[in-house]
């Protein structure tokens, strides 16, 4: 196991010890880091691993199955395009393709100031309001392509 | 609000000596003014006027006059945020926090606001209360009833409702085998997908090998465009607790594990709450109400996997590893969580428990078809005038459900279709409205109940660009572990593309055919093996508009971006300059007042802006 790397994280010891240390709570552990360090540094997999006494490689596995986790650096807001059913007959997809074309990054992608990262979500259940974007945890719905650069700009 | 001490209650009178303490304490006559707090309404901006009413109750001193509930999701999202005043039930529609200090003070004098009642489209009527809507009308609200009768993070709100007295009854007076064959005699399928029947797969669990049981509650509600589960673990959370709790009295587990989205956070927030409101009274861990009878919950949030709400994947994930289905020639109920015998049903299918054994199968199995009986929830969307979540008796027909409930197609454009069951379900046809809406009635028009996803489609909807949708999301979600799904659902996906980006062959659609039976046969989970659904009912329903791709290369419904062209019809275009300011890209020009504008093809990304924005028909999509 590669113990070459930084030191230790506190909150990541701070979050282990909130689940007693239950391997079976792994994804729900991997969520608390990332909500802490906006993504999962190599180093917290690691100390994770050690920690539960579990494999670095089913760690990783996790890490890298479920959708919700980040290996890089996201930007400071996290933009979700909803590309659920409802969404996407009414027009979700331009949406997107609005996003994508303004900041230059496909989804999974962040700008290079690391302002914003583009992801995409199946479904908010937030049907009536689509399509819909959610920037942080703001929801602006009934989205147009035209208006995709006016909402891009209120960020900083 | 009547606040109680916290005791842990440690026999079922004590707990009716508690109900009736907090119902004592509560003047059923009160104006109480209730708010929808869901996500929907939330995310309309019902957390302003929630604000809004906490200060003017506080600045006129109204407290004793009016109370103020903020409750889970009544359904009609189209118009939220939503208030109601009870008891007499005023509904009050999109609601901002500048009408607050006049329904405030309407209230408090027993006048109603006027410009905030439903305006029935059909009749022009302003309607006052919300049972008389036509959104409500039709509607049979078992489950979904509740919600505006509670604050789902206070527990004393479903005590006040009678909540626990049923649990109660079964820990008390019913053997497990008398709670089983209830819920076997009143005809309850899994409200999950599949429709498999409750009572069965709980006596096949009873009657496993195994040291220790497991029950789990699935709130992993992948489908896009679905979110009934979401609302009944927001709005209502001590139901499903409730039954759980007797599932698993029955089947003899005492743990249980709720499994939600993190998509969700106001469900796990509220699951939460409830777990730690009935652990303090003693209504969860140790000895529950002193019968003896142990049984503790805890929560675990999804990753964002649609596989997961398949029972072997959903297992798997919650035991730390990566959510990958297993063949299941042995069932879960045998051999699940832990290798131990595991009882796997949905949020719905819980929420349904406590309604039947309170008030016989009997009375259950009344509502209903035959072959499935009480209600289902659907979250009607997509193109649909209302928008919101509906709950209706078995046996209802589509066409009620579209025309009656949901109000019909907006902008008077004609219906298409109704895709239901998720990406497992399939489209259904005009021809079809008027089937009664039953498991086995969706399935053998080839598309399926699914988890209750109803999105309705109209003439500006391509069917072919729908069946690569759902293609498209599957295979994203495709967990790869076996070859017909991970490398089937590839080849349709670029088939599919194909066809609509003007690459169609001859033969194409009988390829797809192929396919789809090679998956349906020989995929390990229902991902794959019912993943052809969409592919293959567009087909058998839609053929003209697969042909019209591949033979004539183009789009009949204007929508696969390759295969249109926009222009702009000189002889309508005023040069009004609407879509000039539309256009993302600056293709179009304004050439002065009264002259039509110029469209420069070379820039233009075909992404429609001022197609929506003109309202001359100036703007041709061919």
């Amino acid at each position: 196991m590669p113990t070459k790397s930084k030191p230790a994280k506190p909150k990541v010891k701070a979050i282990l010890d909130s689940y007693q240390g239950d391997p079976s709570m792994l994804v729900s552990i991997l969520q608390d880091v990332q909500a802490e360090y906006n993504y999962l540094p190599k180093e917290t997999l690691t100390q994770v691993s050690q920690d539960l006494d579990i494999p670095l490689t089913r760690v990783y596995s996790v890490a890298t199955f479920f959708k919700a986790f980040s290996l890089k650096p996201r930007g400071r807001h996290i933009i979700n395009v909803c590309l659920g059913t409802a969404c996407h007959v009414r027009g979700a997809v331009r949406i997107r393709d609005e996003i994508e074309r303004e900041l230059d990054i496909k989804p999974g992608e962040t700008t290079e100031d690391f302002k914003f990262t583009l992801e995409t979500v199946n479904c908010v259940g937030a049907c009536a309001l689509g399509p819909i974007v959610i920037i942080d945890s703001k929801y602006s719905g009934q989205m147009k392509p035209d208006k995709v650069k006016t909402l891009l700009e209120s960020y900083d | 609000m009547a606040k109680t001490k916290t005791k842990r209650l440690s026999s079922p009178q004590e707990l009716e000596a508690l109900r009736e303490l907090i119902v004592k304490g509560r003047d059923p006559n009160q104006s109480c003014i209730v708010i929808c707090g869901g996500t929907g309404c939330l995310a309309l901006g019902a957390q302003e006027v929630i604000n809004a009413f906490k200060q003017e109750i506080e600045k006129g001193s109204l407290k004793n006059k009016l109370a103020l509930r903020v409750t889970g999701c009544p359904g009609f999202c189209e118009r939220g945020p939503l208030v109601v005043i009870k008891p007499k039930n005023i509904l009050y529609q999109q609601v901002k926090s500048e009408d607050i200090s006049e329904i405030v003070s309407a209230t408090v004098k027993g006048n109603i606001v006027d410009r905030l009642l439903y305006t029935d489209p059909d009749t022009g009527q302003k309607i006052t209360y919300e049972h008389e809507v036509p959104f409500y009308k039709k509607q049979k609200r078992l489950l979904l009833g509740d919600n505006s009768n509670i604050d789902p993070t206070i527990i004393e709100d479903y005590l006040a409702l009678g909540g626990y007295a049923t649990l109660s009854k079964v820990l008390f007076k019913m053997s497990p085998d008398k709670v089983i064959d209830e819920v076997k005699k009143a005809g309850l399928r899994g409200r999950g997908g599949g429709g498999f029947p409750t009572g069965v797969k709980w006596e096949s669990c009873r009657q496993a090998q195994g040291d220790t049981r497991y029950v789990i509650c699935n709130c992993d509600e992948g489908d896009p465009g679905a979110f009934m589960d979401r609302s009944l673990m927001e709005g209502n959370p001590h139901s499903v607790l409730e039954g759980m709790l007797i599932g698993a009295y029955a089947i003899g587990s005492h743990q249980g594990y709720i499994y939600v989205r993190n998509e969700y956070p106001l469900a796990v927030r509220n699951a939460g709450i409830a777990i730690k409101q009935a652990g303090e009274l003693g209504l969860l861990g140790k000895n529950i109400l002193g019968s003896g009878f142990d049984f503790s919950v805890k929560i675990s949030r999804g990753g964002g996997a649609f596989v997961c709400g398949e029972s072997t994947a959903l297992m798997a994930s919650l035991e730390g590893k990566v959510g990958e289905p297993r063949a299941k020639y042995v069932h879960t109920v045998e051999k699940g969580l832990w290798e131990q015998p595991t009882n796997l049903n949905n949020v719905e299918t819980w929420a349904n428990v406590p309604l039947i054994i309170k008030n016989g199968a009997d009375w259950y199995a009344k509502v209903g078809t035959e072959g499935s009986k009480g209600t289902k929830i659907f979250s009607l969307v997509g193109k649909i005038n209302n928008t919101g979540l509906v709950e209706v008796p078995m046996g209802i027909t589509l066409r009620e459900i579209i025309y009656d409930v949901g109000g019909g197609i907006p902008d008077n454009k004609k219906f298409k279709a109704v895709q239901t069951g998720g990406p497992s379900g399939g489209c259904i046809p005009e021809s079809s409205l008027d089937l009664p809406v039953d498991f086995d009635q969706l399935t053998d028009v080839g598309s399926m109940m699914g988890s209750g996803g109803m999105i309705v489609m109209d003439e500006n909807s391509c069917m072919v660009d729908i069946a690569k949708y759902f293609i498209n999301f599957l295979e994203g979600e495709s967990c790869g572990k076996c070859v017909p799904c991970r490398e089937g659902l590839k080849r349709m996906s670029q088939i599919l593309t194909d066809i609509t980006e003007g690459r169609g062959k001859e033969g194409d659609i009988e390829l797809l055919e192929r396919l789809s039976a090679t998956l349906a046969d020989s995929s390990l989970c229902a991902l794959g093996s019912t993943a052809p659904n969409p592919v293959l009912t567009t087909i058998r329903y839609f053929r003209d508009e697969y042909e019209a791709h591949i033979k004539d290369k183009r789009c009949p419904a204007g929508v696969c971006r390759e295969l249109v062209t926009y222009l702009i019809d000189e002889e309508n275009c005023p040069g009004c300059g609407l879509c000039v300011k539309a256009c993302p890209v600056e293709a179009i020009t304004d050439m002065g007042k009264k002259k039509p504008v110029v469209l420069d093809q070379e820039k233009c990304i075909k992404c429609g802006a001022c197609y929506d924005v003109c309202k001359l028909g100036a703007i041709i999509r061919k």
